[in-house]
């Protein structure tokens, strides 16, 4: 396997170590969670709702190409300019020419996870064009030079004072307090000024909607309504699986949404555009199509599903596992449980760093109880392990078919297959781990079990199995 | 009422007390229980390990050691919950439509232990004795895969002397995941610690649950720590009496 992005495994254990950032984290996800338990909670039809949700986009799913044309139709008919992106790179390729077009060297964004999986604001900075976030935690985000943490809460993974101090720096702010009314406001006058100026704005799409060409951002701080309403031209970067069929879907949508994301009965701006209006807001806009990887995860029976995500984020708030690791250790910008499904799909399981992401869970479930589109990622998980492994049986390596849980598993295969080979291996766990039981325990174990001796004792294999004492019983 | 047991390769090979436990207490209840001795492992550390084509012939096992049974009963519901859950995709996988055909017959027949009582034989009180302040644990796999339920915790309120101490976070997954405690221990181990603190914030002697892969690795953490608690299978207090306490 080529190695592009560290482990899982490897990346975690810094994380780990990091006691701040586990303390901003599991205070931050356990907050959320329970606001998003109450306010679902009120909610009597709310598994209709999954269902629905469920439903429709599964019906996007298979027929995502007529629902595209529809959309580009639809979005042409009202003004605007549909660009079909294969992947990346032709997406920042289109994106950039239409920046140059205007002659400006910056422009305003609101929030997109899109735009950060192509790495737009590099693309753009390398044609001297600078990208300014609006958002208030990707502004941190973008301040600090860090990467995204959370697909909401960019800035999870940062408390007040670490913000204080980073705005007093960067925006020259020396007498700045960590309330939060006062941090907010730092940012509300640095980025007022950049609103009125800036000719083009760049966004993501919550939705888009294939019958009336309408594109959907929700959104909290009204920086969003800003970008796509004040500059000249708007350009909209959406991935092909955002789509929904009608408008009336909404109706399920602006349901699941804000109640699974933010744990709030209706987000407090929604903004919603169909092409141009003469006169109000931008006078050209551009949606920009991007695959990037998703036809394949579509090409996939089982994968398919992970398609149904609308980002609310639920699914990270709820995962031990992203609690305790955070998520950069994701090495993505999809973290969390919706990333350990995502990143390896759209990347490949080619990258070591993706293949260790399906992996990166317990399977505890916790996440497909909370999806509000019921995507089961536990079992789209257990199929991406399923795929990783038939492709190291394929074509690994030596080293990786050493690997010993590879020969452990293989040989447990075989022994299982027959009862009295079965009861051979149990005898022999029971002679050969004489060597390591001390004072009636084991402390201590070599090689890949010693990650669980580290800080768990194992109780030694008893002398007589339960079998051996039935057999005896019933002599 | 004629139980096959399903000890599952875990309990069989490393808490064989689980087990005995599970006969008492059946037989204690007048049912006669039989172990069918080919039985072995069902596939779920290689199906959930990514190693599906493994588990086809252990599918296979497994039907022909219970296929004729009436009742199948394991004491550890992830085990169940595979069967449940993952061997009809086991069947699909192997292209062979009379598994796929016997697995759908054999499924209603598989039960976890505290399903089978509470919600098959309809029993709550199965007559145990257990004098300890005891905390319950509810497994990821028995909750949202299997959908035991409150099964264990109603058994567990008609056990005579046990004092129930309701446990904080209950719902959230202890750490173990199969091969994840191994591969992602450090992971696994934080998850771990937060879930001791709650078991041991609650005072009890004994911390019980429905799968002994979780209890050993809550065990396997409490005794590195030197607590006092242990972590013990449901069935083994439900088989304790007066007389044998
Ligand atoms: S996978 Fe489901 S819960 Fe997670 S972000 Fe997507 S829609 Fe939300």
């Amino acid at each position: 396997m080529s190695r592009q992005t560290p482990t899982f495994q490897e990346t975690a254990d810094a994380y780990l170590n990091n006691t701040q950032l586990r303390e901003n984290l599991g205070h931050a996800t356990h907050t959320i969670r329970d606001k998003r338990a109450d306010i679902v909670g009120e909610m009597p039809d709310w598994e209709h709702l999954r269902e629905a949700g469920n439903k429709l986009k599964k019906r996007v799913m298979r027929h995502l190409d007529s629902y595209l044309l529809q959309l580009e139709a639809s979005v042409q008919e009202a003004g605007g300019h549909v660009h079909w992106a294969r992947d990346a790179e032709e997406a920042n390729d289109i994106i950039t020419g239409l920046v140059k077009q205007q002659q400006v060297d910056e422009v305003v964004k609101v929030k997109s996870i899109t735009t950060d999986e192509i790495k737009l604001n590099e693309a753009l900075k390398k044609e001297g064009i600078q990208a300014l976030e609006t958002d208030l935690a990707e502004l941190i985000v973008q301040l600090a030079e860090d990467e995204p943490s959370h697909i909401l809460v960019p800035a999870i993974h940062k408390n007040r004072k670490e913000i204080r101090d980073l705005f007093r720096e960067k925006l020259n702010n020396k007498e700045l307090t960590d309330r939060p009314e006062d941090l907010a406001e730092a940012a509300r006058l640095y980025l007022r000024k950049k609103f009125l100026s800036a000719k083009v704005g760049i966004s993501g799409a919550n939705f888009g909607v294939a019958d009336t060409g309408t594109i959907a951002v929700v959104e909290s701080e009204g920086n969003g309504r800003m970008c796509t309403t004040l500059p000249e031209t708007l350009i909209t970067v959406m991935g092909i699986e955002k789509l929904i069929p009608t408008w009336q879907d909404f109706e399920v949508f602006m349901q699941l949404l804000p109640r699974s994301s933010t744990a709030e009965r209706m987000n407090p701006y929604n903004s919603f555009w169909t092409g141009v209006t003469p006169g109000d807001g931008p006078q050209e806009f551009h949606l920009v199509l991007l695959d990037n990887g998703r036809t394949n995860v579509l090409a996939d029976e089982v994968g398919r599903q992970t398609l149904n995500c609308i980002r609310c984020s639920a699914c990270l708030n709820v995962c031990p596992v992203y609690e305790r690791t955070g998520g950069h250790a994701y090495h993505s910008v999809y973290p969390g449980p919706i990333g350990a499904i995502l990143t390896p799909q759209l990347k490949g399981i080619e990258d070591d760093g993706a293949a260790s992401l399906p992996y990166a869970s317990s399977l505890c479930g916790a996440c497909y109880e909370v999806c509000p589109v019921k995507i089961d990622i536990p079992k789209v998980l257990v199929h991406l392990r399923g795929k990783i492994v038939d492709e190291k049986k394929r074509n690994g390596s030596l080293k990786a078919k050493l690997d010993p849980e590879h020969v452990g598993l293989k040989l447990m295969a075989q022994a299982f297959k027959n009862s009295k080979r079965y009861e051979r291996a149990q005898k022999l766990a029971q002679t050969g781990q004489n060597i390591f039981v001390k004072d009636g325990k084991i402390s201590s174990l070599p090689g890949y079990l010693s990650g669980w001796s580290a800080m768990r004792d194992l109780k030694p294999i008893p002398k007589e199995t339960f079998r051996e004492w039935w057999r005896n019983r019933n002599e | 009422m004629r139980i096959s047991l399903f000890i599952t390769c875990f309990n069989d090979t490393l808490f064989p007390e689980t087990g005995k436990a599970m006969v008492r207490l059946l037989e204690r209840l007048g049912h006669t229980v039989d172990f069918p001795f080919e039985q072995t492992c069902c596939g779920q550390m290689h199906y959930n390990t990514g190693y599906q084509e493994e588990a086809i012939p252990l599918v296979r096992k497994f039907i022909d050691v219970f296929g004729d049974a009436e009742y199948i009963v394991a004491p550890s519901a992830s085990c169940v919950a595979m069967i449940h859950e993952f061997y009809p995709k086991v069947a699909e996988r192997s292209g062979d439509a009379q598994l796929a055909k016997e697995v759908e017959e054999i499924i209603p027949k598989v039960y976890e232990l505290s399903q089978f009582l509470v919600d098959e034989l309809g029993i709550e009180d199965v007559g145990a004795y257990y004098p300890h302040k005891v905390t319950f644990h509810p497994t990821c796999h028995s909750i949202r895969m299997l959908h035991v339920g409150d099964a264990p915790l109603k058994l567990l309120r008609k056990v005579k002397g046990l004092e129930l101490e309701e446990l904080p976070g209950a719902l959230e997954c202890c750490g173990f995941g199969g091969t994840f405690a191994v591969k992602n221990a450090d992971t696994s181990m934080a998850m771990l610690s937060d879930k001791m603190k709650n078991i041991e914030s609650t005072g009890a002697k004994a911390c019980t649950s429905i799968d002994n892969s979780c209890l050993m690795h809550i065990g396997g953490g409490l005794s590195r720590k030197g607590s006092d608690t242990k972590a013990v299978h449901l069935a083994e207090i439900l088989a304790s009496t007066e007389e044998n306490q």
